[in-house]
């Protein structure tokens, strides 16, 4: 790491500032009139080092940048004022055109004259005093700038990818081919996500694990990938390019070296459990099981809450029948410490609580089914081998209504659109009617069916003759109101095309319910120092132009984790993220904003109130030397600690006191008279 | 001892005194202290606001005024009734809401020397407060006859949960609250879907065929599913399915005989009070039933009233519709 800091102090030498105003078109020039900013620039702040002041259509353009390369090695500027849009938009290209001209980029201030300015003021004569006082804070900051170097920082080539869903295994796989190698850790016992669990999969109507099974295998005999199962993520530490992670192995009470994976053992088992992760609810396994026989890794785990021997001390079935003895009744958990460079977060999503809608009566009505559910009953290898069949088992519904939008745009649970719903609504339509003969019914707010060949498959569902009818269900009951009804479930729905209440008796209610974070998302997003929204979805970079990375460096997130999205969409999403990591890898090491905190030890009286606020876990206390010490790889120049530290002992590169109480004072130097605003 | 402001409303002295008794009753035992809200006046029940705005909020915040000058250690208001409790929840939010009704409001209030400031009352209704504040614990210590065996039909109404403008119930939809007390009481809690249907209202009065439909629906589903008695917590519920089960049977040609209860009533007879003493009698479609499940001596029935005159027909009269045989003797009569 170099030292970022040359030893320069504003005194030095004598300023000589350039101030840039952008018109942005009409963005800044149709509120701020640029032209007196400019004139009154180059004419008022002459005695406070300005030389040069400039307007332009569009500074961020080439000839834009020009105008300041070329006064920079013309006029010998030493310091670079851009009033235009946010720094967070186009400081990067002005920084660059500074360092092209020979400049330490770190000398080129931005002030923002659109966000903060054109864009939330309507009064012009009002709005052009108010941007001369940004940039007379921007001059008298940007005195006080000094030349910085970024940080350079070496990556590890290792990736930890953290869920085994069909993103993590996108992820896991373009990053093993490409060479490099991946930790992928798994919470269940296999790898596969909830696409496991699919029987088909819209538009194509392809088979779930036909085209998963592959992937699935690829990654269990990956030379490039360790795969962890049953193992859940404990503690980060480090930064970009050199995280260590520690990984909590669960025991699985199997050797799972010497289990061939002959299944002997689940088949001898005599404990019946009813599995609610990989059957939905609807089925069983056995206390030791694989989550389905396509597992991968194709090793049991034993269930010890529910196994007779952790209950009673007696039983051993599973270790009797164990030709090759790979029972361990003893195995413990083992802690793992991996070093990676980079991490994906592909965590995935939980279905809505339908339960928490009483009034669909999922839960209380038999015959109402979730999503899931339905998913397990149409699979041929689900508990009714693909029979679409009612909760006694055998009766085959003669009319099924599918509600949409359970538990999604809806105020009172989760305002946004789960996005998969649809589609998967017309699913369950297609593959109910083809097995059963069944009327089926769809109730929807909209068909939202986007994306390549979706309509098409609405089409081909509405040909098939299904039913749609518009409108939000209000109940579904079991409380005839007349004999036609009686023994059914009546949906009561207002059909909003025609406009009338109607209710429509069947025998089979499937809730297409949404999709939600992970319960515990925001815990994992605190592990990882990543942000999440209020619902809990992971927080992207930026969410049109960097839906992949965080705001954190090194950690990057796919899938439906970041939010609701179909099987393509994370795949897409999944290699995408791989591609940024191999991107990294690639560079060997990378660098990183010199904007970062540091603690002056003299000042540090260890009272440990930064310790905690720390978002990035960048912080650590020396408990011998009683002082707090910032990692500046880790750090990244949020200023929290800045602003929290009693004594003053922190400080910000790039936000230091001298300079943020130098753009104070040159904000209060533009002494705004309320007439000459309102004049 | 928990304090709380009583507003008692109008249906407590008259229709529903069986309600009012049996809360006196089984206040004692659930060291419930409830003090009169002095001088109150009629909230307006469920016409009024729907007439004049401004006056019906008056009228109800005259009595939130009266409590918050009666105010001490408690803000508490308890409403027993739906549409009072309803009523005081909503004058209390809008003037909240919408500061300019708030003005307005407190400007016809100044006219009798009054003032509310919104928000400074906590309104509760009943089972709130004994679901929420003295809690089932404590209820469950107090029962000393379980209601064993009895197969109670919880019915909420209509305007207890919904809209819930502070959020006090489990679910607008299905609230579970009543379900619960009744099972620590020892009842047999029949899953009841409609619980929160509307039960009519004032329709009997205005469109009678309409009102006997959704009565019919109430009763037959409480029936269907073999209650013993409906238990509610509004005494316009009561009022229609007690009152016009009668007429709804003769519209129907039905013979449906479901009583219906205050749930402080059953809670009464569960802490052992004796039936005189929580109104036990004053309905009109006898809950002996009840008595007679759980074993306890009943307080002598009153004979029933002498059925009424039929009224004299105002219109014309009518001709007798033709029988079978008379239209089949016609009918020859056209063939030769």
């Amino acid at each position: 790491m170099t030292d970022n800091i040359e030893n320069t102090s504003p005194s030095d030498a004598q300023e000589k500032i350039g101030v840039y105003v952008c018109h942005c078109g009409t963005n800044i020039a149709g509120v701020v009139d640029v032209v007196q900013v400019a004139n009154w620039a180059a004419q008022s702040l002459k005695h406070r080092g300005v030389v040069i002041a400039r307007e332009y259509k569009f500074m961020c353009s080439s000839p834009g940048q020009d105008l300041i390369e070329k006064d920079i090695k013309e006029l010998g500027l030493n310091r670079v004022i851009v009033a235009a849009c946010s720094p967070h938009l186009h400081e990067k290209t002005f920084r660059t055109a500074c360092a092209n001209a020979g400049l330490n980029p770190y000398l080129c201030e931005m002030v923002s004259i659109r966000e903060q300015v054109s864009w939330v003021h309507t009064d012009k004569v009002a709005a052009t005093e108010k941007a001369k006082a940004a940039i007379s804070g921007g001059v008298e900051r940007v005195r006080h700038h000094v030349p910085l170097q970024p940080i350079i920082v070496p990556i590890n080539p290792a990736t930890l990818i953290v869920g085994g869903g069909i993103a993590g295994i996108q992820s896991a796989l373009e990053i093993a081919d490409a060479g490099f190698h991946v930790y992928l850790v798994e919470r269940e016992p296999s790898i596969g996500g909830h696409m496991a669990q699919f029987d088909k999969t819209f538009p194509t109507l392809d088979c779930s694990a036909c085209i998963l099974t592959p992937k699935m295998n690829s990654v269990g005999t990956h030379p490039n990938i360790t795969l962890l199962t049953w193992s859940e993520v404990e503690k980060v530490d480090g930064y970009v390019g050199n995280f260590s992670v520690t990984v909590r192995k669960k025991a699985r009470k199997v050797d799972e070296e010497l289990c061939t994976g002959c299944g002997i053992c689940q088949e001898k088992c005599p404990k019946k459990v009813i599995d609610n992760v990989f059957e939905a609810g609807l089925g069983y396994r056995k206390a030791i099981y694989t989550p389905s026989p396509q597992s991968v890794p194709n090793r049991p785990v034993i269930d010890v809450p529910n196994c007779t021997y952790y209950e009673k001390g007696t039983c051993k079935a599973c270790d009797i029948f164990c030709a090759p003895k790979a029972i361990r009744f003893d195995q413990e958990d083992q802690i793992l410490t991996l070093n990676v460079g980079n991490i994906i977060l592909a965590t995935g999503y939980e279905l809505f609580d339908a339960r928490r809608i009483p009034n669909y009566g999922y839960g209380r009505l038999p015959n109402v089914f979730t999503s899931l559910e339905i998913e397990r009953l149409t699979n041929a290898a689900g508990p009714t081998n693909g029979n679409v069949v009612m909760r006694d088992g055998k009766t085959t519904p003669k009319t099924v209504g599918i509600i949409h939008c359970v538990g999604s745009r809806d105020k009172n649970y989760n305002n946004y659109c789960s996005v998969i719903c649809c589609m998967q609504s017309l699913k369950f339509a297609h593959l109910v009617h083809e097995r059963t003969g069944a009327q089926v019914y769809n109730f929807y707010i909209d068909i939202r069916a986007a994306f390549k060949d979706y309509d098409e498959f609405y089409q081909r569902v509405l040909d098939e003759g299904t039913m749609f009818v518009r409108g939000k269900v209000a109940e579904v009951t079991d409380v005839p109101r007349n004999e036609n009804e009686r023994g059914k479930l009546i949906i009561q729905v207002e059909d909003t095309l025609v406009g009338k209440q109607r209710r429509i008796p069947v025998d089979m209610v499937i809730l297409s319910a949404g999709l939600e974070p992970r319960k515990d998302s925001k815990e994992v997003a605190k592990t990882f120092g990543i942000s999440c929204s209020v619902n809990g979805w992971f927080i992207e970079k930026h969410p049109k132009l960097d839906p992949i990375a965080t705001m954190t460096e090194g950690i990057f997130i796919a899938g439906c984790a970041q939010g609701p999205k179909d099987i393509p969409a994370s795949v897409a999403q999944g290699a995408a993220a791989a591609a940024r990591v191999l991107g990294r890898i690639e560079q060997k090491e990378m660098a990183l904003e010199p904007v970062r905190a540091s603690v002056i030890e003299e000042k540090c009286s260890g009272c440990r109130i930064c310790n905690g606020l720390c978002p990035f876990n960048a912080i650590t206390f020396h408990e011998d030397r009683m002082v707090t010490e910032i990692n500046p790889a880790l750090c990244q120049g949020c200023g929290t600690c800045v602003a929290a530290c009693p004594a003053g002992a922190i400080t910000g590169t790039g936000f230091s006191n001298d300079q943020i109480m130098a753009q104070i004072e040159g904000l209060l130097m533009m002494n705004i008279e309320p007439e000459a605003v309102t004049a | 001892m928990s304090d709380y402001i009583l507003y008692p409303g109008c249906s407590m002295e008259a229709s529903a005194r069986a309600y009012y008794d049996s809360l006196k009753a089984i206040s004692k035992p659930l060291g419930l202290n409830l003090r009169e809200i002095e001088d109150w006046n009629c909230c307006g029940a469920t016409e009024y606001l729907s007439v004049s705005k401004t006056p019906a909020y008056a009228l109800i915040a005259r009595n939130l005024a009266l409590a918050s000058n009666q105010a001490n250690e408690t803000h508490s208001v308890v409403a027993p009734c739906s549409a009072c409790y309803l009523n005081l929840a909503k004058a209390d939010y809008y003037m909240r809401e919408q500061p300019k009704l708030g003005k307005t409001v407190n400007e016809a209030l100044a006219a009798g020397n009054l003032h509310y400031v919104p928000g400074s009352l906590d309104i509760r209704h009943l089972l709130d407060v004994i679901v929420y504040d003295i809690g089932l614990d404590s209820v469950e210590k107090k029962v000393v006859q379980p209601l064993t065996g009895l197969r109670v039909v919880p019915y909420l109404g209509c305007m207890v949960p919904r809209p819930d403008y502070d959020h006090h119930w489990s679910d607008h939809e299905f609230p579970v609250e009543l379900d619960f007390l009744l099972k620590v009481l020892g009842a047999d809690v029949v899953d009841y879907p409609l619980k929160t249907e509307c039960c009519g209202g004032h329709m009997p009065q205005i469109s009678p065929s309409t009102a006997f439909e959704m009565l019919r629906r109430l009763i037959s589903t409480a029936d269907e599913r073999d209650g013993d008695v409906m238990v509610t917590i509004c005494p316009m519920c009561q009022l229609n399915i007690d009152g016009y089960q009668g007429e709804m049977n003769q519209f129907f040609g039905t013979n449906y005989h479901m009583p219906i209860l205050f749930f402080t009533q059953l809670m009464g007879l569960a802490f052992g009070i004796e039936p005189k003493e929580l109104g036990f009698g004053l309905e009109l479609v006898s809950a002996r039933n009840v008595l007679d499940t759980l074993g306890v001596k009943a307080p002598p029935e009153t004979p029933p009233a002498p059925p009424r005159r039929p009224r004299k027909p105002e219109g014309l009269p009518m001709p007798t519709p033709l029988t079978k045989p008379q239209i089949e003797a016609l009918k020859k009569e056209v063939v030769k």
